[in-house]
């Protein structure tokens, strides 16, 4: 049966042992990252087949709200519309001692589960700056960005807010937090800015060249591509840096929540963690990290996040948004 | 003869009971009234912040060209996460198009209030959820337009907060109970405490105790005391008339007795032949015996009258003891029986009744001259020991051939070796009357060569 949303990308692993069990996760994130932490699991648990699907956040919640289609854990950087599926009732609760530790923030009724803290951060090309001193703050980015266009002009790279999710969620969080977030994209406008879907090809333009400056990247994607680059320098800024916390629930109609609890076990537990330190691309979620740096603000999973959802709030803030970026 | 008392129930367990009975209603009360405010209190909280929500949304409606827009303040949405975790739904609606939001949140019934939100809870999918809902106006194209907010939140955030206080008021009413279960167990302790110091006070009186209870008696009580003290009353008049008409009676036989036995005297000495000599020899014996029977019950009557109202003055025992000796000689002379006296030098007091010691130490005395055989001693000693005059009669006579001695004591109760003298049984029944009433004892006991050694102890003076 062909499934009424668009599937990026889609991989069986089959069970090691006999077994008839399989687990269907449907998820925003990249399969590279999670391969080693699938085999983990199989290996304590064989007989498990896991369906490891990748779709864009809205398509994977349309999967689940819309078309009903069984997965038993649906795994998105998307906090808004994972909130917003938990909220709807499409979800189901899941507790364990694992998911007990968590803090208040870091998860939502029981049912939203986050497992990972990115945080939006700025990168820039050393090269292309000239010698000048990297921002610190967004009123320091304003004024290098206003004080230089011939740096910057065609140079900017940011999310696409109509079309990629999490650029939405950074821009609105961003909007919440500051007025400086509209001066920015004033400016940025000014600049004829490139428009992005994915951290992946901004951190690649920059790598080439394209762009001397991205703005709102995955933190966790810029340190795991930049890793053996010396050009391009990853800043969070200090006056707030937005984190994202990449989050998992389990789906109401799941065939296996059982064993999607099980693996949300094993995702939030020691080995999940260790694995997920070890690739790099997801952080895990660790409380002491954002105490020590107070400019790490987490995106509370709490119902705010559906404000920024609501279809005519959508509406002005793309109108006020695109007014701002695009201005011929 | 005592009848067995019928006990039914217990009057501290009829009063813990109905004490508890009402601690338990009291802690159901409680109970339910705890709860019912902290379900209106978590109520009206969850009211307060989705009101406040609805009319921070409700602020932000504006028309502009192409309709009408709002801008849902961050804060309306993230206020309602500070209630617990529970779902968010809301609904904008102008006239019957929704706006925004969930189309199928049901409306107010009565319609939306412009000042004040209106709160109702209603069937949302699957949960049950608090809606706010309020109105305002909007001029659109020169035309004003009713506009609903409505934000709706679950409960469950209300139901946990209902529900601890529920364990609380549960907690409270349990408690409550364990309360009132101990002050009702010490409160009818103290409440029963009169009436179980009255019964004390009554089973602690002597059989022959007749006296009104003087114990103080609260008011409820205060009937029944006095109904025992009427019948008490009643009882002692009844006892004293009886008494009164016996020793009447005694002192009405004993009187013409004389007279019949001087008569009786005369005729025998005037008797001519064996015959009728024998014939008014018994007449003379069987007057004897009567007049001494009616002396007994004289002397008794009155021992048992006066020991009720003893009267109080000091004696000297030794005196009263030579007397009775005296009186009695002539008729210890009849039988040749030699009166031994060993006698304390100098008097010894007793504080008491004169009438009764007396008669006392004279049935003793006479006793032990009826009981012993011809030409024997008897032995008379009185002195004071430890704080106590004890007066000793021994005789050589039968003694008490195994009976118990407190059985003799007992009215008209003689012993089993006696058939051939004569005796109304009253005797030793008067000397033990005598001795309680003065706070002393007295004791029978056979002696080691035989015969009865009688002991009476009275306290000195």
């Amino acid at each position: 049966m062909a499934p009424g949303f668009e599937v990026e990308e889609e991989r069986l692993f089959p069970a090691e042992g006999p077994g008839s069990a399989e687990l269907r996760i449907l998820s925003t994130t990249d399969l590279v990252h999670f391969v080693p932490l699938i085999e983990a699991f199989q290996k304590e648990n064989s007989g498990v087949a896991v369906l490891y699907t990748v779709a864009s956040s809205t398509e994977a919640f349309k999967a689940v709200t819309v078309d009903g289609a069984h997965f038993d854990l649906v795994i998105s950087s998307a906090m808004d519309l994972q909130m917003k599926l938990a909220n709807d009732g499409f979800s189901q609760g899941y507790r364990s001692s694992v998911t007990d530790t968590l803090p208040d923030w870091a998860k939502w009724r029981d049912e939203v589960f986050a497992f990972t803290q990115e945080p939006a951060v700025v990168v820039v090309s050393k090269a292309a700056l000239g010698g000048l001193p990297a921002p610190e703050t967004r009123q320091e980015l304003i004024a290098m960005l206003r004080d230089h266009p011939d740096l910057f002009d065609g140079k900017i790279g940011t999310y696409d807010l109509r079309t990629s999710g999490v650029g939405y969620l950074f821009a609105t969080q961003d909007a919440r937090q500051s007025d400086a977030f509209w001066r920015l994209a004033e400016v940025m406008g000014t600049l004829h800015p490139r428009l992005y879907c994915c951290s992946g090809q901004m951190i690649d333009d920059l790598q080439a060249g394209r762009i001397a400056l991205a703005y709102n990247v995955m933190g966790s994607y810029a340190d795991a591509q930049l890793k053996d680059d010396s050009d391009g320098t990853v800043i969070a800024l200090t006056d707030f840096t937005n984190v994202l916390l990449r989050s998992a629930a389990i789906p109401s109609h799941a065939d296996a929540p059982v064993l999607a609890g099980a693996f949300l076990d094993f995702l939030l537990g020691p080995r999940g963690r260790l694995l997920m330190q070890a690739t790099g691309a997801l952080p895990p979620l660790d409380a002491t990290v954002l105490s020590a740096q107070t400019n790490q603000r987490p995106i509370r999973l709490d119902p705010g996040l559906l404000v920024y959802l609501d279809s005519l709030k959508r509406k002005s803030f793309l109108r006020e948004w695109t007014a701002a970026l695009l201005q011929n | 003869m005592t009848e067995r008392t019928i006990v039914t129930g217990s009057l501290r367990r009829r009063l813990v009971l109905q004490l508890l009975i009402v601690a338990a209603v009291l802690s159901v009360l409680l109970y339910f009234t705890v709860r019912g405010i902290a379900d209106r209190t978590a109520e009206t909280v969850q009211d307060n912040v989705l009101g406040a929500a609805t009319i921070a949304i409700a602020e932000q409606l504006r028309a502009d060209g192409s309709g009408i827009s709002v801008e849902i303040p961050y804060a309306a949405f993230s206020m309602l996460g500070s209630f617990g975790q529970d779902r968010v739904f809301y609904r904008i609606t102008q006239g019957a198009d929704t706006i925004t939001g969930y189309p199928d949140l049901a409306l107010p019934e009565a319609g939306a209030n412009r000042v004040e939100p209106v709160f109702y809870t209603t069937p949302f999918r699957d949960y049950s959820v608090r809606v706010a809902a309020v109105e305002r106006r909007v001029f659109l194209n020169g035309v004003s337009m009713a506009v609903q907010v409505l934000v709706a939140q679950t409960r469950l955030g209300q139901q946990a907060i209902a529900e601890r206080a529920a364990n609380t008021a549960a907690a409270l009413g349990i408690g409550f109970f364990v309360l009132a279960l101990m002050l009702s167990l010490i409160a009818s302790q103290s409440a029963l405490r009169p009436l179980a110091v009255l019964a004390e006070a009554m089973g602690r009186r002597g059989p022959d105790d007749l006296r009104p209870l003087r114990h103080p008696a609260p008011q409820e009580l205060a009937p029944l005391v006095g109904a025992f003290n009427g019948l008490m009353a009643r009882l002692q008049g009844a006892l004293s008339r009886t008494e009164t008409f016996i020793a009447e009676a005694a002192h009405h036989v004993r009187t013409p007795l004389a007279t019949v036995r001087a008569q009786a005297e005369i005729a025998l000495r005037r008797a001519e032949t064996e015959e009728s000599r024998k014939t008014l020899r018994a007449v003379i014996r069987a007057v004897e015996e009567s007049s001494r029977s009616a002396g007994q019950l004289l002397d008794h009557a009155t021992v048992t009258y006066r020991s009720d109202q003893l009267a109080a003055e000091d004696l000297d025992v030794t005196a009263i003891l030579g007397r009775v000796v005296q009186a009695l000689s002539p008729t210890a002379d009849l039988k040749d029986l030699a009166i031994v006296q060993d006698l304390a030098d100098g008097p010894l007091m007793v504080r008491g009744d004169g009438v009764l010691i007396e008669s006392a130490l004279r049935n003793l005395v006479d006793n032990a001259i009826k009981y012993s055989p011809a030409d024997s001693d008897i032995h008379i000693g009185a002195h004071a020991d430890g704080g106590q005059i004890a007066i000793t009669i021994r005789d050589a006579g039968r003694g008490l051939n195994g009976v118990r001695p407190d059985r003799l004591t007992r009215r008209f109760q003689r012993g089993t070796n006696v058939g051939d003298v004569v005796g109304s049984g009253l005797g030793l029944t008067i000397v033990e009357q005598v001795a309680r009433a003065h706070g002393g004892r007295f004791e029978l006991s056979q002696n080691e060569s035989g015969g009865t050694c009688a002991l009476l102890l009275l306290p000195q003076l």
